[in-house]
């Protein structure tokens, strides 16, 4: 396996905010990856960085081992659907279609045509006359069509109902089954996606916190319900990601639990139960509540300064 | 799939029990990674770990340029290993619950034998 995306040291600040600081990764070549965080996590940010979209401030980038900004031969290999594409004034959805295929080398016709039939897509109307959905549609037909080497997928699904989500999911494996490539994609929706992952990347507050294959994740954390007391003793000296109590019952969620954890709380009369990939990441990234109290506060402090501005 | 454990050991098992069952016999081909990929909406290298781990153990094999096959004799391996986990994994769960109400091994027994003979019967009535 040879890296596709190499990436180290890399920060980007706006200002004085730090939208990406110290990340550093690789990408492998044919894999899907998940690149998942809170909103503001800089997840859009790193992939427009990653794109040669954004100068980076400091560190390096390395896509098929050249840097990307204004790289043409690394770029033509390169896709990303961003969840607000702009398109010119005047253009109709066949426009969009026409364009791509001059950007892309590797772009199947045959296939995008399949594609817009499925979606349902109306090929004459004009793009800013397009529902959400539609356009997100049009978007995942030009992700998917293009055959990039590296596809980036950025909230790809916004207003597409469930079928479509599911279509779009259904012909990406597919395509992907006959035609491996490395993509990206970056979702809010763990649940729906957390089976087609191979790799896990998660950013919050602009660092990387997991990077991490999605099978060693699943079965990384595990729930413990019992009584208070029996969770008090259990819990004393492991790792507890996050805990809540009802009357005298207690839960925990606790990471890295072995088959002696697990056969010692059982033991103790503790109920073992499992946690998801999503429900993993919210307890990850989940501030705890002093911090949250800071970044709240400093939200208050910039909206009373745009304001005044105002 | 069950969200607990990873997916790859799922699909081994699931290929597992379609040999235990017989609905895979042996010497049959078993659908390739990508249909298992697109049935269970999986990553295509999640299934194909799953399908290297049986392969590892000698379950399947591969025929070079054709796919994967069940290995002869793969079944009774499967049923012996089996039956050596059936203790801990089912036995020992149900008197774990069955002391948290109170229910002595005797009376696990009885029942067992009540439930045995209702479920034969209804099967008898089929």
């Amino acid at each position: 396996m040879s890296a596709v995306v190499e990436v180290s040291h890399l920060s980007k600040h706006f200002g004085s905010v730090d939208a990406v600081t110290d990340v550093s990764f690789t990408l492998e070549q044919d894999r899907i990856y998940g690149l998942l965080g809170r909103n503001g996590a800089g997840k859009t940010t790193l992939m427009q960085l990653l794109t040669g979209q954004e100068f980076a401030s400091s560190g390096s980038i390395r896509l098929f081992g050249e840097p990307p900004v204004e790289n043409a031969h690394v770029l033509e290999r390169t896709a990303f659907i961003k969840e607000s594409q702009r398109y010119p004034e005047d253009f109709r959805v066949k426009h969009v279609f026409r364009t791509a295929r001059w950007f892309f080398p590797h772009w199947d016709q045959a296939f995008a045509e399949q594609l817009i039939a499925d979606f349902r897509v109306p090929l004459g109307r004009r793009m800013k006359k397009l529902s959400r959905g539609q356009q997100s549609a049009v978007g995942v037909i030009v992700g998917l069509a293009s055959r990039a080497p590296l596809t980036f997928f950025d909230e790809p699904y916004l207003g597409l109902d469930a079928v479509a989500r599911q279509l779009f999911y259904d012909r990406l494996l597919a395509d992907y089954a006959e035609h491996p490539r490395t993509v990206i994609l970056s979702t809010h929706l763990i649940d729906e996606v957390s089976n087609l992952l191979e790799h896990v990347l998660v950013i919050d507050d602009g660092q990387l916190i997991i990077d991490q294959g999605a099978d060693e994740l699943r079965g990384a954390a595990t729930e413990v319900t019992g009584t208070r007391a029996a969770i008090d003793a259990f819990t004393t000296g492991r790792t507890v990601l996050h805990r809540s109590a009802i009357g005298g019952l207690a839960t925990a969620t606790v990471s890295e639990l072995d088959e002696a954890g697990r056969v010692a709380a059982v033991a103790a009369g503790l109920e073992l139960g499992t946690v998801s990939l999503q429900t993993l990441i919210v307890r990850l990234t989940t501030s705890d509540p002093a911090s949250a109290a800071s970044a709240e506060a400093q939200i208050t402090h910039a909206d009373i300064e745009s304001e005044a501005r105002a | 799939m069950d969200e607990s454990r990873p997916i790859f050991q799922q699909i081994a098992e699931q290929i597992e029990n379609d040999i235990i069952s017989g609905a895979l016999p042996e010497e049959t081909q078993v659908p390739s990674t990508n249909e298992f990929a697109a049935f269970h909406r999986i990553n295509p290298a999640t299934a194909g770990k799953g399908v290297n781990l049986l392969v590892d153990e000698g379950i399947l094999y591969k025929k070079r340029g054709i796919g994967m096959f069940v290995a002869e004799g793969a079944r009774a391996r499967l049923v012996a290993q089996r039956r050596d986990q059936f203790q801990s994994q089912y036995l020992a769960p149900l008197l774990a619950e069955a002391t948290k109400l109170g229910i002595s091994p005797d009376e696990v027994a009885g029942m067992i034998q009540t439930t045995q003979s209702t479920t034969t019967r209804k099967a008898g009535a089929r």
